[in-house]
C-alpha cells in the first residue's frame, strides 16, 4: 500500500514536471525556435570543443588511435619538461602585460581625444587610428620597415643618421624580436574596443559635466576620473575583454615576421607552441593541454580585471 | 578649443587660418590642450606611416624601390606593379577568378548567415526572460573572454568527423558561431521599448512577424555593423587549416603566396597588399555612423 502510494506519487511528480517543460515550450516556442539555430552552432562548435579540449588534454591522442587516458602527464611535462613551453608562457606574460595594458589606454586616450574635436576631424581620425586592424596583410609591411639588409627603412635611417655602421639583422637577434613584435601588435591593437570608447563618449549625458563644474570638479582630469570614466564603465568593461583576448593570442604577427621558429625561440609564444604540437606534430593531447591552459588564463585574467574596473570612480 | 589649420590657396600662398570654435567647456587649460593635440597627431602619424609606405610602394618603379636611402613618397608613380600583378594573376595555375568566386562565396554566405542567424537569436535574447535566456547570455559574454584558436583543434576534429574539411563550410560555419557579433545585436535590441512589442502583439502580431516587421527595422545599425565585421573577418580569411584543395582556397592565400615570393616582388606585394586593405577601409568609412551608433550600446553590464 505504502509503496504503491510512493509509486504513483513519482509517477505523478515526473508527470508534472513533463507538463511543466510543455508548458514552457508552448508559452515559449517561438523564442526557442528562433534561437535554435545560434544554439545549435554554438553548442556544437564553442561548447563542445571546450569540453572536448579539456578531456583530451588527459589523454594521449594523435588522430589514428582512439585516445588513451595518461592523467596529469601532459600537465606534468609541459610544466617540468617542455623548456620551450615555459618561454613561450614568459614571451605570452611578457607581451600581454606590455601591449594590453599600453593598447588600452591608447583606446581609451586617442579615443577621449578625439571625442573633443568637430565631428568631421573625428570620424576622419577614427578611420587613421581604426585603419590598421582592418588593413589585412598589410603589417607585412614591417617586415620591409625591419628588413635585415640595408633596404629596410629602420636600417636605413639608422645608418643614414650615422647611428649604426651595418644593418642590424632585427628578426635574427634575440633582443630585438620582442621589442619588433610589441610595437606591431600595438600599431594593429585600436580595433573594435576602440570603437566602443568612441561611440562611449558621444552617449554620455552632458549635463553631467555641468553639474559638475557646479559641484567643483576645477580640470580635465577630475572630470575624467569623476564623470567620464564611471560614464563609460560598461564600454570600459567591454574593451578590456577584447584587448585582453587580443593580446594574449598573439601568434599570426609572430609567425609572419619573426619565421617559425623564431631565432631561439624569441618570438615563441603559447598559441605558435600550441600551432607546433596541434597542426605539425599531431600531438592532440598534448596541444588540448596547452589549449586548455591557455583558455583558463584567459578566463582568469579578464573576470580579474572585471572585478578591478567595477571599482573605477568609487 | 583651438586648431591652427595650414591650409593652401590657390595662390600658392600659405595661409594660416585660426579656426576658433567657442569653448565648450571652461575646465581647459591651452597649454594642455597643445600638448594632447600634438600627442595625438603623433600618434597619428605612426598609424599612418606604415600604410603610407604600402600606398606609395605600390605605385612605385623598381629603382625606386631599392633606392638608399628609402624614400617614403613616390617620386615616378608607376602603375607597372598592378600590371604585374595582372600578369602573375593571368598566369596561375588555377584561374584566378576562381579564388576570387571562393572568397565571394564564403563572405557572401558567411555574412548572410552570421546576420540572419545571430539577430534572430538576439531578438528573444534581448527581449523576453525566458528559462535559459540568462544562462545562454551570460554564455556569450563568458565565450568573448577568449579567442577562437583555443577552440581550434576540437573544432577541427569535429568538423572533420562531420566530413565538412576541405570545403567552404567550416569557414562559414566558424564565422557564424562567433559571438561579438551577436553580443551587439542584443545590446542594441534591448533598447527598442517594449511597447511596440505589446502594441503589435495587441494586434495580433507573432513573434515572428514582430521580429521582422518591428525589430529588424529598428536594428538596422546593428545589423549594417555586423555586415562590416563579419565581411571583415572573411575578406581576409585564407582558409587556414580547414581547406587545403588549391581552388577552393581564398583570394587571400593566392594573394600572400605572391607576397611570400620575396623582395624582387615587393612593388608587386604592395600593390596586393594595397588592393586588400582598400575594400574593408572603404566599407568601414561608408558604415561609420551605424557603427558607432550600434558601439554605442556595447557595454557589458554588471
Amino acid at each position: 500500500m505504502a509503496v504503491g502510494q510512493v509509486l504513483s506519487l513519482n509517477k505523478a511528480n515526473k508527470l508534472s514536471k513533463k507538463n511543466k517543460y510543455l508548458e514552457i515550450w508552448r508559452q515559449h516556442k517561438e523564442k526557442y525556435i528562433l534561437i535554435a539555430p545560434f544554439g545549435i552552432i554554438f553548442v556544437c562548435f564553442t561548447v563542445v570543443p571546450i569540453i572536448v579540449s579539456i578531456v583530451l588534454s588527459f589523454t594521449s591522442f594523435n588522430m589514428l588511435e582512439l585516445p588513451e587516458f595518461v592523467g596529469l602527464r601532459n600537465y606534468i611535462n609541459l610544466i617540468v619538461n617542455d623548456s620551450v613551453f615555459l618561454i613561450a608562457i614568459k614571451n605570452t606574460l611578457l607581451f600581454a602585460i606590455i601591449t594590453g595594458p599600453i593598447s588600452y589606454i591608447m583606446c581609451f586616450g586617442f579615443a577621449w581625444l578625439i571625442n573633443e574635436l568637430p565631428p568631421k576631424i573625428r570620424a576622419l581620425m577614427t578611420l587613421v587610428f581604426y585603419a590598421p586592424s582592418i588593413s589585412g596583410n598589410a603589417y607585412l609591411i614591417w617586415k620591409l620597415i625591419f628588413s635585415s639588409d640595408m633596404y629596410g627603412y629602420a636600417n636605413a635611417w639608422l645608418m643614414k643618421l650615422g647611428l649604426i655602421s651595418e644593418p642590424i639583422l632585427w628578426f635574427d637577434t634575440k633582443e630585438y624580436v620582442m621589442p619588433i613584435l610589441i610595437i606591431v601588435q600595438l600599431w594593429l591593437s585600436l580595433g573594435v574596443g576602440f570603437l566602443a570608447f568612441i561611440a562611449g563618449f558621444q552617449t554620455i549625458d552632458k549635463s553631467l559635466y555641468e553639474v559638475g563644474m557646479i559641484d567643483g570638479i576645477k580640470n580635465r582630469w577630475q572630470e575624467l576620473w569623476y564623470i567620464t570614466l564611471p560614464s563609460m564603465k560598461p564600454q570600459l568593461m567591454f574593451g578590456a575583454v577584447m584587448q585582453i583576448t587580443q593580446s594574449l593570442s598573439v601568434a599570426g604577427i609572430s609567425m609572419e615576421l619573426a619565421g617559425f621558429p623564431s631565432v631561439e625561440y624569441a618570438g615563441h609564444t603559447i598559441l605558435t607552441h600550441l600551432y607546433d604540437y596541434g597542426n605539425i606534430r599531431f600531438e592532440m593531447g598534448y596541444a588540448s593541454a596547452i589549449a586548455t591552459l591557455l583558455f583558463f588564463i584567459m578566463m582568469f585574467s579578464n573576470i580579474i580585471v572585471q572585478k578591478l574596473l567595477r571599482r573605477v570612480g568609487e | 578649443m583651438q586648431l591652427i589649420m595650414v591650409s593652401r590657396r590657390a595662390s600658392g600662398k600659405k595661409v594660416v587660418k585660426m579656426i576658433r570654435t567657442r569653448r565648450k567647456r571652461p575646465n581647459r587649460s591651452r597649454t594642455v590642450d597643445i600638448i594632447l593635440t600634438l600627442i595625438l597627431g603623433l600618434f597619428g602619424i605612426f598609424s599612418l606611416l606604415p600604410l603610407i609606405f604600402v600606398i606609395s610602394n605600390a605605385f612605385k618603379p623598381l629603382n625606386e624601390i631599392f633606392l638608399f636611402p628609402p624614400r617614403l613618397f613616390v617620386y615616378n608613380p608607376t602603375l607597372n606593379n598592378f600590371k604585374d600583378l595582372f600578369i602573375i594573376i593571368g598566369n596561375s595555375w588555377i584561374p584566378f577568378l576562381r579564388y576570387i568566386f571562393n572568397t565571394v562565396f564564403i563572405t557572401v554566405v558567411g555574412t548572410l548567415g552570421t546576420v540572419i542567424i545571430g539577430s534572430m537569436a538576439a531578438f528573444p535574447l534581448a527581449k523576453y526572460n525566458f528559462p535559459g535566456s540568462k544562462v545562454m547570455s551570460n554564455l556569450i559574454v563568458y565565450s568573448l573572454m577568449f579567442s577562437g584558436a583555443v577552440t581550434a583543434l576540437p573544432n577541427y576534429i569535429i568538423m572533420s568527423k562531420l566530413g565538412l574539411i576541405d570545403s567552404y563550410w567550416p569557414v562559414i560555419i566558424t564565422a557564424v558561431g562567433s559571438t561579438l557579433g551577436l553580443y551587439l545585436m542584443k545590446n542594441h535590441m534591448v533598447q527598442i521599448p517594449d511597447s511596440l512589442l505589446e502594441a503589435s502583439k495587441i494586434d495580433g502580431a507573432s513573434e515572428y512577424r514582430i521580429f521582422w516587421s518591428v525589430i529588424m527595422p529598428l536594428s538596422k545599425p546593428a545589423w549594417i555593423t555586423l555586415i562590416v565585421l563579419s565581411f571583415q573577418s572573411l575578406w581576409g580569411t585564407t582558409g587556414g587549416t580547414f581547406i587545403y584543395t588549391e581552388k577552393l582556397k581564398p583570394v587571400s592565400y593566392a594573394l600572400s603566396q605572391i607576397i611570400n615570393a620575396g623582395i624582387v616582388r615587393t612593388g608587386v606585394a604592395s600593390a596586393v597588399a594595397l588592393i586588400m586593405l582598400i575594400v574593408p577601409v572603404i566599407v568601414f568609412v561608408i558604415s561609420q555612423s551605424n557603427i558607432i551608433e550600434t558601439m554605442a550600446t556595447s557595454g557589458i553590464k554588471e
